[in-house]
């Protein structure tokens, strides 16, 4: 029966870390491309949870429609953002930039549920509530969605930098200079990444908008998804995959534990240990690559 | 003209080290100084307990920030937690009948060894890899505060400040509170202004600008980190014991959460990173500039002018604070104290422009 119990909080630990892998995604994609740390992700995450919430109850069209229409909106917020802030930040210290993806956080955790109502709100995704039954074991369907969903999308992810434009991002991650000196427009390879990270966010926000319902505390959804990306490597695609399964398994296997005896709240704990943990014995994470500077 | 620089001649090495060498910046000085501490004759009750008291405290509290983030660079996103520490600790202290100035030091000393912790991490690591560290270090300090029922009283329980007096006039005044917090922010003030002039100061503007450069010219930035750590948890944890006492009155977690770590770092940065003046400037702007405008948007909605829903409405300050820090670090990444000073500069030599050093 403990057995039992310890199996299936690690199965559905395994599934909710791939949905953190999700909004993880977007952060090591931008990243990866400019150096920028994304803070702004979580409200990405809830402004496209959101748009989709929007199409589907709203003007009542059909949700691959919504979808759809959410992944055009968010890559294009995506190349707006990267076009109209972060170009103009370029060569500051890293905490201007730190504090100015926080003010798009903090903006848009404003603007949209201002707007949009700060109810929450249900996005149905047509899967069943009843959990599937695997050797006793309870798994909740929609978690399993959203975990197959995030596994595809890391895969799509890994792909793409094996296309020719991936090539050009990966080209631009390694040496702005280097890349602008062969013809790559460093501009352009820094937008699109923005905009693919806007459409993960698409991903997570219509995955997690289904699980938990859409409302402002999709943004928080930033704080396990900064512990995936420090865990396993700010830069490191793998890292989003692995570093996702461990900060999901270790958030709901330990508090599942802990909790009936402290009262509750230990997620949190669990993440901010994994976040200190980490920075203090290997800061780079797993599979991060080490930045070696000289004076 | 206005900043006379004419007759301002430095005979003795003591006149040039003057905090501040020309006569026009220390009578503003002067007038600002006593212009506050007559402000209980000139203002309002209301005005005075509700807007200037909050405007100073929080400005002390930018101010040890600043000495963190803008003298020796450490990025610290978790400074509210410091400041919950030393609130706390003052209330406990207190509490336990320790007297309230031995308290309010031992509520620094509290505040400054558990905020070394947070510089464990920044012996380490720097830049972003210390904003999420500092970051992952306010959520275990919020978790702790909240579950252990000795520290906070019980979940979801506000902790009274208990009847206190400093140096025989009692808290339950409000004229203690505002003389309590006015030399409170002149002190850090004062400070400040020295730090940045002694060696310690220079130890950690060295540090700031490269830690590794600064190793080789023999300061050691293991010690100056940690020291920048210390001093600037002492006050943070003082200040948040003067807010405790002087303006909340009672104390709850929620009012020192993550947001008011990216809020104390957002007045550090509108101000003017590493400025004094700054630090005021920014604070007042931060606290009062998305109130000011979504009274004046309510007003106007009231007055029929302008349809905003309920909705929108009670979500306008976050929209404006998140603007205001976009637009700001945009516009003028050095800040209000920048603009000051590109002001300052243009009237010390005006009419003269021609005659701009």
């Amino acid at each position: 029966m403990d057995f039992l119990f310890l199996a299936e909080l690690f199965v559905n630990g395994l599934s909710t870390g791939l949905m953190y892998s999700l909004v993880a995604l977007g952060i090591t994609l931008i990243y990866k491309a400019s150096g920028v740390p994304n803070l702004a992700q979580g409200a990405m995450v809830m402004l496209s949870g959101y748009l989709v919430w929007a199409v589907v109850s709203l003007l009542s069209w059909p949700l691959w429609l919504a979808i759809a229409l959410a992944v055009v909106g968010m890559f294009l917020f995506g190349l707006a953002t990267e076009r109209w802030l972060l170009r103009r930040m370029v060569g500051q210290p890293v905490i201007m930039i730190v504090m100015l993806t926080l003010g798009l956080d903090i903006f848009l955790r404003g603007f949209v549920p201002g707007l949009l109502g700060a109810a929450p709100k249900r996005l149905d995704l047509g899967i069943g509530l009843a959990p599937i039954i695997v050797a006793d074991v309870f798994v909740n369907r929609a978690y399993l969605v959203g975990a197959i969903g995030a596994m595809v999308l890391i895969a799509a992810a890994m792909l793409f930098f094996r296309t020719r434009l991936g090539t050009k991002l990966r080209a631009v991650s390694d040496d702005h200079v280097a890349s602008w000196a062969v013809g790559i427009s460093v501009e352009r390879a820094i937008g699109i990444s923005w905009g693919i990270a806007g459409v993960a966010a698409v991903g997570a926000g219509t995955v997690w908008g289904s699980v938990q319902g859409v409302d402002w505390t999709l943004s928080a959804l930033l704080f396990p998804a900064i512990a995936v990306v420090i865990l396993g490597g700010i830069d490191s695609l793998l890292g989003v995959f692995v570093g996702g399964l461990v900060v999901g398994v270790l958030g709901s296997v330990i508090p599942g534990y802990l909790d009936p005896i402290v009262g509750g709240g230990t997620r949190d704990v669990v993440t901010s240990v994994l976040i200190v943990l980490t920075i203090l014995f290997r800061p780079y994470g797993m599979f991060g690559r080490e930045d070696i500077e000289r004076v | 003209m206005f900043y006379r620089l004419s007759g301002v001649h430095h005979t003795r090495y003591e006149d040039t080290r003057r905090l501040w060498p020309i006569p026009t910046d220390r009578r503003l000085v002067a007038v600002l100084f006593l212009l506050a501490l007559s402000a209980p004759l000139w203002l309002s009750e209301l005005y005075l307990q509700n807007y200037l008291l909050p405007w100073l405290i929080w400005s002390a509290a930018t101010l040890s920030l600043t000495l963190l983030m803008g003298v020796a660079g450490q990025l610290h996103f978790g400074y509210a937690a410091v400041m919950a520490i030393g609130a706390y600790s003052a209330i406990h202290l207190v509490r336990l009948g320790v007297p309230f100035e031995l308290a309010f030091i031992g509520a620094g000393l509290v505040a400054a060894v558990i905020g070394c912790l947070f510089g464990a991490a920044a012996l380490r690591v720097k830049g972003l890899y210390l904003v999420m560290a500092t970051l992952a270090m306010q959520y275990l300090v919020d978790w702790v505060i909240v579950n252990v029922p000795a520290i906070s009283g019980g979940a979801h329980a506000t902790l009274q400040a208990p009847e206190a007096r400093v140096l025989f006039f009692s808290f339950a005044d409000g004229f203690t509170r505002y003389y309590f917090a006015f030399f409170w922010a002149v002190f850090m003030t004062v400070f400040l202004l020295n730090t940045k002039r002694t060696s310690f100061g220079r130890a950690l503007v060295a540090i700031r600008d490269k830690d590794y450069a600064a190793s080789v010219i023999g300061v050691s930035p293991f010690k100056y980190k940690l020291l920048a750590f210390f001093t600037s948890s002492f006050f943070g944890g003082m200040s948040g014991a003067v807010l405790a006492f002087c303006f909340y009155r009672a104390v709850t977690p929620e009012q020192f959460g993550f947001n008011v770590s990216t809020q104390l770092v957002a007045m550090v940065l509108v101000g003017g990173l590493g400025s004094v003046i700054g630090a005021y400037l920014g604070a007042a702007f931060v606290l009062l500039t998305p109130m000011i405008l979504s009274n004046g948007i309510a007003a106007l909605s009231d007055a029929g002018w302008l349809s905003v829903s309920a909705n929108l409405l009670a979500h306008l300050p976050l929209m404006i604070y998140g603007a205001l820090i976009i637009g700001f670090l945009l516009a003028e990444p050095l800040g209000l104290a920048k603009i000051y000073d590109n002001m300052r500069n243009y009237f010390l030599v005006w009419p003269f422009k021609h005659s701009r050093r």
